[in-house]
């Protein structure tokens, strides 16, 4: 938990300096629209938590974001029927990518940086094919509600991500997260002690899956059907997750704090554009803070794990 | 795939390379290249066309230069038990670079290619520094980097800026019969690369290095030194990979490194040719393959005229199968 | 940008023939490097919020596309890729061969929805002709080396004429000039810096995009009116162009564009935009766009405020037309036609039956108004399907193209 301590600081800082930019920031209704706005990036980043912290990689969450809002909407042709069928699949599908994932790297032996770069590959090119190369179809409206709308006013993301949240943290807590974190310390000495490394990294996968086909439903619902959906977003979910101060290489970091880090650089980005820096400086700064923070971070941390598991 | 490693004591295409290089995890990879030549011949003779022509055989080394020398330097930093994602910028800002101050004519060509092996090496000193001295992993050091050049790109050019004088296109368009400039300064990268890694004090050191830090740094290697020498070789190849795009391109253009997909399919290249992501294992012959490999692969679909989106299907397979048998092949070797 | 360019490069195809020939095989095409330098214009006005006038802006280019747009085109009323504007006729009888032909096609990319619809109606186009007897094409997937080595390639495969759609204008010119002494090349949707080609196929181009959009939101929008601009991403010269006319046409109004930001075609990152934006002005009197991939997420951000949607601009995608007549919006859909992918075809059997073809071929650019809105709502067609394709009575429509009858 110490290890995390500077990350809800930096958090903290950045909040204030919206607030001060924009008084009405901490208002209910733009808070959460704030947190509204951050929530797929900080599901994502839940879900790519459990697979570094186990030592893995997931590169191919962003591909796998894009082919489910553009499989949703071919599959779900705006009928309301279909909305709930389809998001069971696509949920299936999440877990699924995860759980292929998964075994190529454990069962196959190949690096999860490869497994899920091909994965990303397939994944993007193989939706594309099926739909002949641009999205088909449109979402219902009933799809959009869980991205768009809100319960009273409170916005459905954000219960979803409350749940999400409490889900992640719970998991955590329980023996699966202390066996993972072990797997990710050092998988000789877990599977010494009779921990199912394969089995617990490719649950790691599957979680990482299932966190992609939520966000899927949620950025498919907030702003429709587009091919660029998930573009990118891989790396905004590693980068969110190791700002939270969560050691590449794993069996370093919590969950709460991998999810911190994806709302700090949500508020990063907010941050950017409230003081009018210009889109062009915006990677510059980006990449900067990353740095630093990492750097930061591993001050205190002599331990030096090889550079790529 | 598993078949061809079956009827691996066959001799195959690629024996001398393998032999000078000594490093075994080459072999499957041209020995697969040897098959897919074979079926590209057959698949492409059987809609009519002919694969193994003097256009084609350019075709491919062309194609496959540019790759080829950043999957070289992306070689000598994995071996290192590091990685750069921050090529693909660094190649768009080289190309800027070099037009730019060759626009001034001729005289100007030198003081250009100067400057951009320059800025590489810097590139590559600060990407190395990152991850030594602030210990910051390579992956989120080198993305940092990236976006910090992406930045300075999207602040200072909004589209193709330069020009490079007419003598300078010769690298990227003359060849000497069926062997273009471009692929003979590859070659002289990847030669270079092997020299390096393969005959002298610092390659050893490389591999030592990769292989396990822990040991080599209590066999009294300096192994942050190592590290930060093998990102400046990596940058410096991916400045040379900029000068050479813009003999193609005739501009520089801030995009062409990241819509060439240079820092994946770099990575993607030498995992290919036998390296392990890991470090300490592999070598350049095997990237010559990996890349080679690609290109031939990318020609065949050329020559089917496949759907692109097919294409990265079938890429990401052939990727992930055949790092799942060099897996195999390492278990149980 | 080609009359700028014709001129520079009269002069620089001459300048290439005498390059010096090395002692070994170049394919060096016969060509200077491009100058980088067109004419910037001075700095705009000030205080109306739309920041320097681009280094894209050629004021000549823009004239003349102003012009164009009344200008009445020739050709048959009822096939617009026919069309041309102002043509400017050039002989062909110097590429003259009976048929069949072998036609050769590089293109730039298949990566978005206007290629998408385009190569289909372009594949379509080809079906439609049996002198056509191969039809070969590479797809460069937006990479400029890549589309070097394509156009060689396909040098080299007996190809009697050679259409390009060049993925950047300066990066491909060496490589367009190359092929022109070997081949009669068509050039369109972007221009190279060389005249070159036997042709160069466009619509009127971004000037009178941008400005049709522009014009509309003036005559829409009260005096005083705040306008939020949105662009997909600064330094492509197709939406630079766009952008650099709408600007002419608001510094010239009343209207007070308080932002221009870049969504890089992500809708979400639209929503998010014009939501900040709501939120900091408290209203919005009019939204201008670049292109209309993210008009639908534009419109949403204004539905999920609870404010009515001001006037606003997409283009001919059936997901804004839908949205449009459904929530019957103010707007206008400015195009940039996909039925311009059936012109190179055309173009290219002209060109080998001798019969003349415009230097520069100007298509027409219509925009979709609220009268003619109803005549391109196409239901069952896919949300991202483009409704100037051009494509209704060719072969396969509309299962092609991901539609259903």
């Amino acid at each position: 938990m110490k290890r995390s301590l500077p990350i809800f600081v930096v958090l903290a800082a950045l909040l204030v300096a919206i607030a001060v930019a924009n008084p009405y920031f901490l208002d209910p209704p733009a808070f959460l629209a704030f947190v509204k706005r951050a929530a797929p990036l900080v599901i994502l980043a839940a879900g790519q938590y459990f697979v570094i912290v186990s030592g893995e990689f997931d590169l191919s969450v962003g591909s796998l974001v894009t082919a489910e809002v553009v499989i949703a909407a071919r599959l779900i042709d705006g009928t309301a029927a279909a909305t709930w069928p389809v998001m069971v699949l696509l949920i299936a599908l999440g877990l699924l990518a995860g759980l292929v994932n998964g075994s190529v790297t454990t069962l196959l032996r190949v690096p999860s940086f490869i497994t899920t770069l091909g994965m990303m590959l397939i994944l993007s090119g193989a939706v594309f094919l099926w739909t002949g190369g641009s999205p088909r179809g449109a979402l219902s409206p009933q799809f959009r509600e869980l991205g768009r709308g809100s319960l009273g006013p409170v916005p459905w993301s954000v219960l979803i991500l409350v749940v999400t949240a409490a889900a992640a943290i719970w998991a955590m807590r329980a023996d699966f997260g202390r066996t993972l974190v072990a797997a990710g310390d050092n998988d000789r000495a877990a599977a010494l002690s009779g921990v199912r490394v394969p089995r617990i990294r490719t649950i790691g996968f599957m979680i990482s899956g299932l966190s992609a086909a939520v966000a899927a439903i949620l950025l498919g619902g907030f702003a429709g059907v587009s091919a660029q959906v998930g573009q990118g977003l891989e790396f905004q979910a590693i980068t969110a997750v190791v700002l939270g101060g969560v050691v590449l290489g794993g069996g370093r970091g919590s969950v709460v704090a991998a999810m911190a880090g994806a709302f700090t650089l949500e508020a990063l980005f907010t941050l950017l554009n409230l003081y009018g820096i210009s889109g062009a400086l915006e990677p510059a700064v980006q990449g900067f803070i990353i740095i630093g923070a990492v750097a930061l971070g591993a001050v205190n941390f002599r331990r030096r794990r090889p550079a790529v598991a | 795939m598993t078949e061809q490693i079956k009827v691996r004591r066959v001799p195959a295409g690629g024996s001398i390379l393998q032999r000078l290089s000594g490093d075994r995890p080459a072999r499957p990879v041209y020995l697969a290249l040897a098959l897919l030549i074979l079926l590209g011949w057959l698949l492409v003779a059987l809609d009519g066309g002919q694969f193994v022509s003097l256009e084609n055989i350019v075709g491919i080394q062309q194609r496959s230069a540019a790759l080829g020398i950043v999957a070289v330097g992306q070689t000598v930093v994995i071996l290192a038990g590091s990685l750069d994602l921050s090529v693909a910028y660094l190649i768009s800002l080289n190309s800027l670079v070099a037009a730019e101050i060759m626009a001034g004519g001729d005289g100007a060509v030198l003081p250009g290619v100067t400057t951009v092996l320059v800025v590489s090496a810097l590139v590559g000193l600060v990407n190395g520094l990152i991850i030594t001295r602030l210990r910051v992993h390579a992956f989120i050091a080198t993305l940092g980097v990236a976006l910090i050049i992406r930045g300075l790109l999207d602040q200072r050019y909004d589209g193709p800026a330069g020009s490079v004088p007419a003598s300078f296109l010769h690298i990227g368009y003359d060849r000497i019969g069926p062997v273009p400039v471009s692929a003979l300064l590859w070659a002289a990268v990847a030669v270079s690369a092997w020299f390096l890694l393969s005959r002298t004090r610092l390659g050893y050191r490389i591999y030592a290095v990769g292989g396990d830090a822990e040991v080599a740094r209590l066999s009294g290697v300096r192994t942050g030194r190592v590290v930060v020498a093998a990102h400046v070789i990596c940058s410096v190849c991916a400045g040379i990979a900029g000068l050479l795009l813009v003999s193609r391109l005739a501009a520089g253009a801030p995009t062409v490194g990241t819509d060439g997909g240079y820092d994946l399919e770099s990575i993607a290249a030498v995992v290919l040719g036998g390296t392990a992501l890991a470090g300490g294992r592999g070598g350049v012959a095997g990237t010559v393959g990996g890349v080679l490999l690609l290109a031939v692969l990318d020609s065949v679909f050329n020559q089917l005229e496949v759907d692109s989106f097919a294409k990265d299907v079938v890429r990401g397979v052939v990727l992930v199968a055949a790092l799942a048998i060099y897996a195999r092949r390492r278990r149980t070797a | 940008m080609q009359i700028a360019s014709r001129r520079l490069f009269a002069g620089a195809a001459l300048a290439g023939l005498v390059l010096a020939v090395a002692a070994c095989t170049s394919d060096t095409p016969t060509t200077s490097a491009p100058s980088g330098s067109t004419p910037a214009a001075e700095a705009g006005a000030s205080g109306k919020g739309t920041g320097e006038q681009s280094k894209f802006f050629v004021q000549a280019d823009y004239d003349a596309q102003m012009a164009m747009r009344t200008a009445q085109p020739t050709g048959p009323v009822d096939k617009p890729w026919e069309q041309s504007i102002d043509p400017e006729l050039i002989d062909t009888a110097a590429y003259k061969k009976p048929g069949p032909y072998h036609l050769c096609f590089s293109n730039a990319a298949v990566n978005n929805a206007w290629r998408q619809v385009g190569w289909k109606s372009m594949q379509a186009e080809v079906s439609l002709h049996k002198e056509i007897k191969t039809f070969t094409a590479l797809d460069a997937e937006g990479k400029d080396d890549k589309q070097i080595s394509d156009i060689a390639e396909l040098q080299t495969k007996g190809c009697d004429a050679l259409i390009i759609s060049p993925n950047t204008t300066a990066t491909l010119t060496p490589a367009v000039s190359g092929a022109c002494p070997k081949v009669p090349v068509i050039v369109f949707d972007r221009g190279v810096q060389t005249d070159c080609p036997v042709t160069f196929i466009k619509p009127i181009g971004g000037y009178a995009f941008g400005a049709e959009a522009a014009e509309f939101l003036v005559g829409k929008v009260p005096p005083g009116g705040k306008i939020l601009a949105l662009r997909i991403l600064p330094g492509v010269d197709v939406l630079e162009t766009r952008w650099s006319a709408a600007k002419v046409a608001f510094d010239k109004s009343e209207l007070k564009v308080v932002g221009v930001e870049f969504t890089d075609g992500d809708a979400a990152k639209t929503k998010s935009i014009v939501t900040d934006y709501i939120q900091r002005y408290g209203k919005i009197d009019g939204v201008w766009m670049d292109a209309g991939a993210t008009a639908v997420a534009a419109v949403e951000a204004f539905e999920d405020a609870g404010q009515p949607v001001p006037p606003i601009n997409g283009e001919d995608q059936e997901d804004f037309l839908k949205k449009w007549s459904e929530a019957k919006l103010t707007a206008i859909a400015p195009t940039y036609p996909t039925y311009q992918w059936r012109t190179p075809i055309i173009a290219a059997l002209k060109i080998l039956n001798g019969e003349q073809v415009p230097k520069v071929w100007n298509l027409p650019q219509p925009a979709i108004t609220q009268d003619k809105l109803a005549s391109y709502l196409r239901p069952g067609m896919p949300p991202l399907h483009y409704a100037l394709c051009g494509c209704e009575n060719l072969p396969g429509y509309p299962e092609k193209w991901g539609g259903t009858s």
